[in-house]
């Protein structure tokens, strides 16, 4: 006998309005991107046939659609290339030691810095079609959130539980059925984290990639970012503020159709076995889940899907050779370490050979003073948001209420694009005469503290209660509180958040080291304005050596400090 | 239910295991020369304690990892990648957790490509012959650890393979759920309704051998190798409270405390072998901790004339072989115990150490440290020589490398310096990673070369 109604009886309830929703909510989604997928074909012929961009509020959504399209197609390329890529890097030991690398190097390379050279490419690759623009800024999106999502997947395979594999092994599962059973699910959680916090970091180039000037031209694409730029250049503050909004209401929107319940889906997938505190929710994932039309399309295609499965199985059935032979290998080993050399000292030649027969050595000193210049704006950046948003982060992090609160709010803040802002600032600045100088160091903040912030807040609430307990039983406070117990705490935290801001800053400074007002420009000296004002005249050594020099100095610190940090809250600070 | 006359399953034969040691320092042997052979109808134990191979032995017949030197038959044939006839039941149940009971227990049968209603028929029986009909559709995340392991042996079950291995299949499982799970698979073999011809069991529960073998085989350490076997000459179900089980117990446990003992299925009175110690860091310290020695010493003076057996410690302790064993080597070493037969006795020392002060226990500790266990003595004389009194960590671990792999190095250098640190030989740093002389204005106790006497050597 059942007391009470057993979950499938309330499951199949409302399943009727669900069902209806989803229908509607497809329904509503295809013609959306048809009608908006549409305007990539547009004509496009420069300089006499461009885009242009109409500053009529009312056509706000359909920009946003434009620009979010973007950003939906170019996370699809990161994630087949995170998929193809990690999974070469994690397979085969060879191709890891060159894959890995180079992954590092291009993480540090300004993405912005590139346009020029993706711009011209890409037009040139579709003439008389807005395609290749749109390709360019696609590309752009693609850069920006490729390389966290690659590193996350590929630590996910290098780190598979032991027994987990020896299982696959011994059940003799297909390379197919292996990527798909365990290898994609074990890196699930992982990927999708850093693929939305990327996803939010994309929207920054949306926003600079839509609108920007190459070898003296403009090119616009119809967006979002674009609309911020003519209402820019006709000085219009309540169209920015229009503009503003439309983009928060479109991040909202993205996190509660898309990110929340893939997350929500996602959490199937953790390693930890015991059930782990509070589950991710989603609102609409609870109506996939309660609809019946995604199970019955779902029992509908088993019978292809057991088809494919083992038609891609027996394509990759496992092959089981002789054991290695480990002469072959060493020597295998030996010429991977020449060949290295070799490249190494090819490229070395190479940029010797450039710097002299284009832009001499006396433009790369000035390139690296300037790159010390944004250097220290950088630094005081970090030193002076750590000051600021730490003690507030560990203030919300000691406060589960205020916590759980904030950090939505703080998320937001870092997924919003922080150039949308800076108009506002550039007119703050002008107004009030303040140097630019100094000022960008504001503009890169906008953008940068937020990563400090919530790293902080994460970082106070893994400070386990019992520690805290113990600090006010033994009566630290103060400084000595700070010293002995939060710094040590949020150590690691701190030195993620640190990285990702300091990237984030360098990124930035392409587009806050110059900015404009109308027909007033505001320029700072720095590395930044010389990519961006190389960059507007087409002069491509300068632009190269520019970016390199930049690349140089990411790499290094991040050689020389972060990774030392890090390796310090590794081995001493480890919770 | 074995006999020599039933078809051999899987034949192990000189098979050596050895992975290189860092910066090319040579190899270390995991396995020396194994031959072994598994029966139709028998259930077989490899019983080892930690360091003894024992499941890479069970990975090389599986065919997960190959042998260095040597050969694998199964069903005749020499193995080439995973063994066909073999499904492996794990220690941390290796469960998907983002498949149901239901997928986890298909997922053999799918890699083989059997259709899916096959699947789904032999998959619900192999659930219901581990009594887990009702969580057919259950994550593994919702189960308890006992539940988890059920699924775990229908997903073996169901691929009905030849030889069924567990690899410490109840030790990750609380006592009482291990023994509950244990009686039920053993019931399951007694029947005769069990799915796979033979198992083949790694082990380190003496009890859990021979309360499921036919056979227990016992490998020795350093390198690992097969010592012998032991034959459960009952009727199966083995009943623990036949005496003949308790001296079956009893023999293996002298056994396993004296590797010197050869295993021939009678007790033989130990031998002592001349020490021959070509480098201080050759010789293995046990992984024991100051604390837990002197809790052991302490446990054992409560016994009259600080006797007991072995075996009857063990179970007042609660602790499995890997755990305890390691704290009586450590005792031995120092000179606080002496093992004969399956009794451990405490030594007049080792009384004392039990029943003194702090201070004086430390005291003692030092004296034998210094007498018995020569590689205090040389980091002493190296520390000594510098001129700073200290000197860096990898020095020594270095030295150890040089014995043992890297990891073993590493655990070999974190038991000196917590023997070091008790005895107040030398303090260690960790965040320079240094060893250091104490400084001898701080402390009078440590500077006074106590125990530098004559009976080292």
């Amino acid at each position: 006998m059942r007391t009470f109604p057993s979950p499938e009886v309330l499951r199949r309830l409302p399943a009727g309005a669900a069902d209806g929703a989803i229908i509607l909510g497809t329904l509503v989604l295809l013609g959306l991107v048809a009608q908006v997928g549409a305007g990539t074909f547009e004509r496009f012929q420069p300089p006499a046939v461009v885009p242009h961009i109409d500053l009529d509020p009312r056509n706000l959504p359909y920009y946003a659609a434009r620009s979010t399209l973007r950003m939906f197609i170019a996370l699809a390329f990161s994630t087949l290339f995170t998929l193809i890529y990690g999974y070469i890097a994690a397979k085969s030991r060879w191709a890891e030691r060159i894959l890995i690398p180079l992954l590092d190097i291009l993480q540090s390379v300004p993405v912005l810095g590139f346009l020029s050279i993706t711009v011209t490419g890409f037009i040139a690759l579709f003439p008389g079609s807005l395609l290749g623009l749109e390709a360019a800024s696609i590309f752009a999106i693609f850069t920006s959130q490729v390389w966290n999502m690659t590193f996350s997947f590929y630590q996910s395979l290098r780190t598979l539980p032991q027994e987990l594999v020896e299982a696959v092994t011994l059940y003799r599962l297909s390379g197919w059925q292996r990527f798909v059973q365990l290898e994609v699910p074990a890196a699930m959680v992982g990927l999708i984290w850093n693929a939305m916090m990327s996803f939010g970091g994309g929207w920054f180039f949306v926003a600079a990639s839509e609108a920007i000037s190459v070898l003296n031209q403009e090119y616009t694409l119809p967006g979002l970012g674009s609309y911020v730029e003519a209402a820019v250049q006709a000085e219009d503050l309540p169209k920015l503020g229009w503009a503003l909004l439309t983009m928060a209401v479109v991040i909202l929107l993205v996190d509660q159709l898309f990110w929340r319940p893939l997350v929500a889906w996602s959490d199937k997938f953790r390693l930890e076995q015991s059930a782990g505190a509070a589950a991710p929710e989603s609102w609409l994932y609870d109506l996939l889940t309660t609809a019946r039309i995604p199970r019955l399309i779902g029992n509908w295609l088993a019978p292809s899907r057991e088809l494919a499965d083992r038609l891609l199985s027996h394509l990759t059935r496992l092959r089981w050779g002789d054991p290695p032979n480990p002469e072959a290998e060493r020597r295998r080993e030996r010429l991977l370490t020449q060949l290295s050399w070799a490249a190494i000292a090819g490229i070395g030649i190479w940029i010797v050979y450039f710097v002299t027969t284009t832009v001499g050595f006396g433009e790369v000193l000035l390139t690296f003073g300037l790159g010390i210049l944004t250097l220290l704006r950088v630094s005081v950046l970090l030193v002076f948001a750590t000051v600021i948003w730490t003690p507030i982060g560990v203030a919300i992090g000691f406060n589960p209420g205020l916590a759980k609160l904030l950090q939505p709010v703080v998320q937001f803040l870092a997924a919003f694009p922080a150039n949308f802002l800076f108009p506002f600032a550039t007119l703050f600045f002008i107004r009030t005469q303040i140097s630019i100088e100094w000022g960008s160091i504001l503009l890169m903040s906008l953008g940068a503290q937020w990563y400090i912030l919530f790293n902080s807040i994460a970082g106070a609430q893994s400070i386990p209660t019992d520690l805290r307990e113990m600090a006010v039983d033994v009566g630290l406070r103060g400084w000595q509180r700070w010293q002995k117990l939060i710094i040590p705490g949020i150590f690691s935290a701190w030195v993620t958040g640190g990285i990702t801001a300091s990237g984030g800053a360098w990124n930035a400074s392409i587009v806050s080291e110059i900015v404009a007002w109308g027909s007033t420009t505001l320029k700072a000296t720095g590395l930044g304005t010389y990519i961006a004002e190389a960059t507007a005249v087409g002069d491509w050594p300068r632009i190269t050596l520019g970016i390199g020099m930049m690349s140089l100095f990411v790499v290094g610190i991040n050689r020389l400090f972060w990774r030392r940090l890090y390796q310090l809250a590794e081995e001493k600070y480890h919770l | 239910m074995s006999s020599a006359a039933s078809p051999v399953l899987i034949e192990v034969e000189k098979v050596y295991k050895r992975f290189p040691l860092p910066e090319g320092k040579g190899e270390f042997t995991v396995l020396s020369q194994i031959d072994l052979q598994v029966r139709a109808g028998e259930v077989l134990a490899l019983l080892g304690r930690s360091g003894s191979g024992k499941s890479t032995l069970l990975r090389i017949m599986a065919g997960l990892i190959p042998p260095s030197e040597g050969r694998v038959l199964s069903n005749g044939r020499p193995l080439r990648g995973p063994n066909p006839d073999v499904a492996m039941v794990f220690q941390s149940f290796a469960l998907l957790p983002w498949l149901t009971v239901q997928e986890n227990v298909e997922l053999g049968l799918q890699a083989q490509g059997i259709p899916r209603q096959i699947r789904r028929q032999r998959a619900l029986k192999a659930i219901d012959l581990v009594g887990l009909d009702g969580f057919e559709n259950a994550y593994p995340k919702e189960l308890s650890g006992g539940m988890k392991q059920r699924v775990g042996f229908a997903r073996a079950f169901v691929l009905e393979p030849k030889v069924l291995f567990m690899d410490e299949p109840f030790s990750a499982l609380d006592v009482l759920t291990a023994e509950n799970l244990r009686g039920e698979i053993d019931e399951l073999w007694n029947t005769q309704a069990f799915p796979s011809q033979s198992i083949l069991i790694v082990t380190h529960n003496i009890e859990e051998a021979v309360f499921l073998a036919d056979r227990v085989v016992i490998l020795g350490s350093n390198p690992g190798r097969i010592r012998g076997e032991v034959k459960i000459d009952l009727p199966r179900p083995h009943e623990r409270t036949d005496p003949r089980f308790k001296s079956l117990v009893d023999y293996i446990y002298e056994i396993m405390t004296n590797p010197e003992i050869p295993v021939t299925g009678e007790v033989a009175v130990p031998s002592r072998v001349g020490s021959r110690a070509p480098s201080p860091y050759a010789l293995p310290l046990p992984h024991a901790r100051v604390g837990g020695i002197s809790g052991l010493l302490e446990l054992i003076v409560e016994w009259p004339q600080g006797r007991v057996e072995i075996a009857e410690l063990a179970e007042r302790l609660q602790l499995a072989v890997d755990d305890l064993l390691p704290i009586l080597d450590a005792a031995v070493l120092l000179g606080f115990a002496e093992v004969t037969g399956r009794v451990v006795q405490l030594t007049e020392i080792g009384q004392d150490f039990a029943n003194t002060t702090i201070l004086r226990s430390k005291d003692l500790f030092r004296q034998q440290l210094l007498a018995r266990v020569p590689v205090f003595k040389s980091i002493l004389q190296t520390l000594e020589e510098k001129n700073s009194r200290s000197m860096r960590a990898d020095f020594f671990l270095d030295l150890w490398d040089e014995h043992f792999p890297h990891e073993e190095a590493e655990r070999q250098f974190a038991t000196a310096v917590d023997w070091g640190r008790y005895a107040e030989l030398f303090e260690y740093d960790a965040s320079e990673e240094r060893l250091y002389l104490p400084d001898p204005s701080e402390s009078s106790a440590a500077s006074e070369p106590v125990g530098l006497d004559s009976r080292s050597g």
